[in-house]
């Protein structure tokens, strides 16, 4: 009976989430519990029409013996889904800043639309490019299928449900109100479930690996999953008032709080965004450009410096606040001391390139991933700057901290990301090569201007507020009222709106590239790197 | 899994190790890299010595300098209170005409009236002092309570029908429709005599008979001509300034269940010397008299 354990236990799943509702404490929960109660239902009747009652000996669909891919290709396609979605909620809310008309209440005022993007992107496009490509990167560099047979397939699809749940979540209402850990207790303790599989799946591939050494991306997706659990667990810690009720409480209160709350965040970016993706850079690149890595010694160094010292980060994010003088001081030297171990990845990815940068000519892929490493070496400069207490007293609060996260998040992981995707989508459904490279060209220039736009209006937006918040005159007197800050950006946040069109519509560029490389087509074009067609000069 | 080899393009050997068909150089760590990287923690452990850093049992070390961002604060505060001091003494003791008349405290006082004007009343006022409906437009000379400034600061003081002042302004007109104090006839023909004294469009007829019900009903407090009395609050109805709309239907409304304006009394709140440069600075922008 193929698939009648899982329909069972999802069937049963889906009455305790019906109970949920029916003895709920409060309306949100209710609410909430009825979106899990129709998800599972959904799901249920999806599993039972697939139960096989007879074994039909067919079970050569997922061959045993080579590797686990199905989980991998829906862990791509979940990626462009749930990339668009982001991205698109981000152009939505990047409007409502510049047009608050389009602040709809109460379901999608820019409140719940904020966590809702920041979410689909960091979580949701984020999470599945890292999960998909470290089940695709360990089994490669293990040479082993990954361990505990469909406990991949419950990561996959958990996943999803904790998307799905915190995503509604967020449009009901219903918030821990802890930046980038919005969810609440329930859905919480789901990611935690998932999570310790996930890290059992990707631990048990490599504990019986084939090779005699781990890989270094292995090394950096690992770090991730024990970090991120670590920071999960840490700052979720909260007890709920009820059991059938959404509100809780956070063990921490105050400064506590708030550094607990920085530590996670920060190291969110640490870990999730930036030791993860570099796991995703450490074997894609080296593969796409068929080159040595550059430098094993620089990979372990950078490595350690990385992990070592961005935990300590977190208290830059509290520069100038109750947070006492020493835990700012750390957080400012561990946050400069970062910047070199940081750029060890930019400098092994970029020089992994020599001998081979004349691929920058003929392939778009390699070109996508040279500008995310150029735009990963530029975060990380900037952020090791802005940490320095004197330039976070002019850029904290205010656009410029928008613009640094952005030229890390569409520069580094969107563009990596994409580039790792380009590279699978053939692999995985064993197609000759991607449907057209000319469009993945469009995408690339599309994303980078798109970046290169948002990056920039927002250090103009950043400093022009950080300077007209402290210009005084001379009888020493605030000049500027904050309305007047606001509408000295209007038009750059109309431009910043524009950027991110331009991001999104690569975007949907590749989801047609890679639907019609899926479907098997190929374009015919001519080959990127010919020379153009000239038209003689008259 | 292959041995080491030495990379042809390069030239440098590599590690010997082989996953799925990635290899390693064994490339030294770059030299700029390394010395940055030590430069960086040399600066760091200066850093750390200079400011208040390691935490210790029940405090942390204060460092070299001794210098917290609180101490800084403190002293920049105290350093702005005082460059102000001699200042604010002078306004608080000086008549308001005084300050008018002497430049220095009028200057300080306009551009510590427009600094506390952008806290506190650009929520209503609007940021160019320029109002929105129901709430007055203080750049023009259409004063409701008076505008010169004795009569500004007055009303900045003690706030307009506010509860928690016994000086505050206040003045009630009578809701003449849901009170049945009027039939509805009798308000539209006072609303169309009300759009004659304006120079608006109105019926003639119709602003014939309300003449006599205005000046019984509405002339004690807006005058005959409608001119208004600043004494009352009571609006001109002759000028082209309207608080809740010169429209017909608007104006019936005003008159069957009138809208009463409030404000804070900010006497309290902010102290003698902000108000006196408060009244000083919005006086600047439209006052009369």
């Amino acid at each position: 009976m193929k698939n009648g354990f899982e329909a069972a236990i999802v069937g049963i799943a889906a009455f305790i989430a019906l109970m949920g509702a029916a003895f709920s404490r409060d309306a949100l929960f209710q609410a909430h519990a009825w979106v899990l109660f129709f998800v599972l239902v959904v799901s249920t009747i999806l599993l039972v029409r697939r139960v096989k009652f007879v074994s039909d000996g067919d079970s050569a669909t997922d061959d045993t013996s080579g590797y686990m891919d199905g989980v991998v290709r829906y862990g791509v396609i979940a990626t462009i889904f749930w990339g668009l979605a982001g991205f698109l909620v981000g152009v939505l809310i990047a409007s409502q800043m510049a047009w608050p008309v389009l602040n709809i209440e109460p379901w999608f005022n820019f409140g719940r639309l904020r966590p809702l993007h920041t979410s689909a992107v960091i979580f949701a496009f984020g999470g599945n490019a890292l999960i998909a490509t470290s089940f695709y990167v360990v089994q490669r560099t293990s040479s082993a299928r990954l361990f505990g047979g469909n406990l991949a397939w419950f990561v996959f699809w958990g996943y999803q449900l904790f998307i799905v749940m915190a995503a509604t979540g967020y449009l009901l209402g219903i918030t821990q109100s802890k930046e980038y850990a919005e969810p609440e207790w329930y859905v919480d303790i789901w990611l935690t479930i998932v999570w310790v599989a996930y890290l059992v799946v990707f631990a048990g591939t490599l504990v019986k690996r084939k090779e005699p050494h781990i890989y270094v991306a292995n090394w950096f997706y690992l770090s991730f999953i024990i970090t991120v659990a670590m920071l999960h667990l840490v700052n979720n810690a909260a007890i709920p008032v009820s059991f059938l009720g959404v509100k809780s409480y956070s063990l921490f209160s105050g400064v506590q709080d708030a550094l607990t709350q920085w530590w996670y965040g920060h190291n969110a970016v640490g870990f999730f965004l930036t030791a993860g993706f570099l796991g995703m850079m450490y074997y894609f690149v080296p593969k796409q450009v068929n080159r040595p890595v550059y430098s094993y010694r620089l990979s372990i160094v950078h490595f350690w410096g990385l992990i070592f010292l961005y935990i300590w980060a977190g208290p830059h994010h509290l520069h100038y606040t109750a947070l006492p003088d020493w835990a700012q001081t750390l957080g400012m030297v561990f946050s400069i001391m970062l910047w070199m171990p940081s750029w060890g990845g930019m400098i092994n990815g970029l020089m992994t390139l020599s001998g081979a940068w004349d691929k920058l000519r003929t392939d778009p892929i390699v070109r996508m991933m040279v500008i995310s490493i150029a735009f990963y070496g530029m975060s990380t400069f900037e952020g090791p700057v802005m940490s320095i207490k004197s330039v976070n007293a002019l850029s904290h609060y205010t656009d410029w901290t928008i613009g640094h996260v952005h030229s890390g998040a569409l520069g580094w992981n969107g563009m990596v990301s994409f580039a790792a995707i380009y590279y699978l989508v053939p692999k995985l459904w064993n197609r000759e090569r991607l449907y057209s490279l000319r469009l993945v060209n469009w995408h690339v220039w599309l994303a980078t201007l798109g970046i290169v736009v948002y990056a920039s209006v927002m250090w103009v937006a950043g400093i022009t507020q950080g300077l007209m918040w402290r210009e005084y005159d001379d009888q020493g007197f605030l000049v500027n009222s904050f309305v007047e800050t606001v509408s000295a950006i209007h038009i750059l946040y109309v431009m910043r709106t524009f950027g991110g069109l331009l991001y999104l519509s690569g975007a949907l560029l590749m989801a047609y590239n890679v639907y019609r490389t899926i479907r098997g087509d190929i374009r015919k074009e001519a080959p990127m790197g010919a020379p153009a067609a000239l038209s003689p000069a008259e | 899994m292959s041995g080491k080899e030495i990379d042809e393009f390069t030239g440098v050997e590599t590690t010997g190790h082989d996953w799925d068909g990635i290899k390693e150089l064994n490339s030294p760590l770059p030299r700029w890299w390394l010395w940055t990287f030590y430069a960086t923690i040399i600066f760091s452990v200066g850093y750390v010595l200079y400011y208040p850093a390691i935490p210790l049992i029940n405090s942390a070390t204060q460092g070299i300098s001794g210098i917290t961002n609180r101490q800084i604060v403190e002293q920049e505060l105290k350093a702005a209170t005082l460059a102000k001091s001699s200042m604010i003494s002078k306004i608080e003791t000086a008549s308001l005409q005084e300050i008018r008349d002497t430049d220095e405290l009028f200057r300080f006082s306009v551009a510590g009236g427009q600094s506390m004007f952008k806290v506190y009343c650009t929520q209503c006022h609007g940021s160019g002092a320029q109002g929105a409906p129901g709430y007055p437009n203080l750049n023009d000379d259409d004063w409701l309570w008076g505008g010169d400034i004795e009569a500004v600061y007055t009303s900045i003081k003690h706030g307009i029908r506010n509860d928690e002042d016994e000086d505050t302004r206040i003045s009630e007109m009578p809701a003449f429709g849901v009170d049945d104090l009027l039939d509805s006839g009798t308000i539209r023909s006072i609303t169309h005599r009300v759009l004659e004294m304006a120079g608006l469009e109105f019926d003639a007829k119709m602003a014939q008979a309300g003449a006599s019900p205005f000046i019984e009903n509405c002339a004690d407090c807006h005058g005959e001509n409608g001119k208004g009395d600043v004494e009352q609050g009571a609006p001109n109805l002759t000028d082209a300034i309207w608080f809740y709309g010169d429209k017909p239907d608007e104006i019936v409304a005003q008159i069957s269940s009138p809208r009463h304006g409030v404000m804070p009394a900010w006497g309290k709140r902010l102290g003698e010397a902000s108000v006196k440069q408060l009244a000083v600075y919005i006086h600047s922008l439209g006052g009369g008299l």
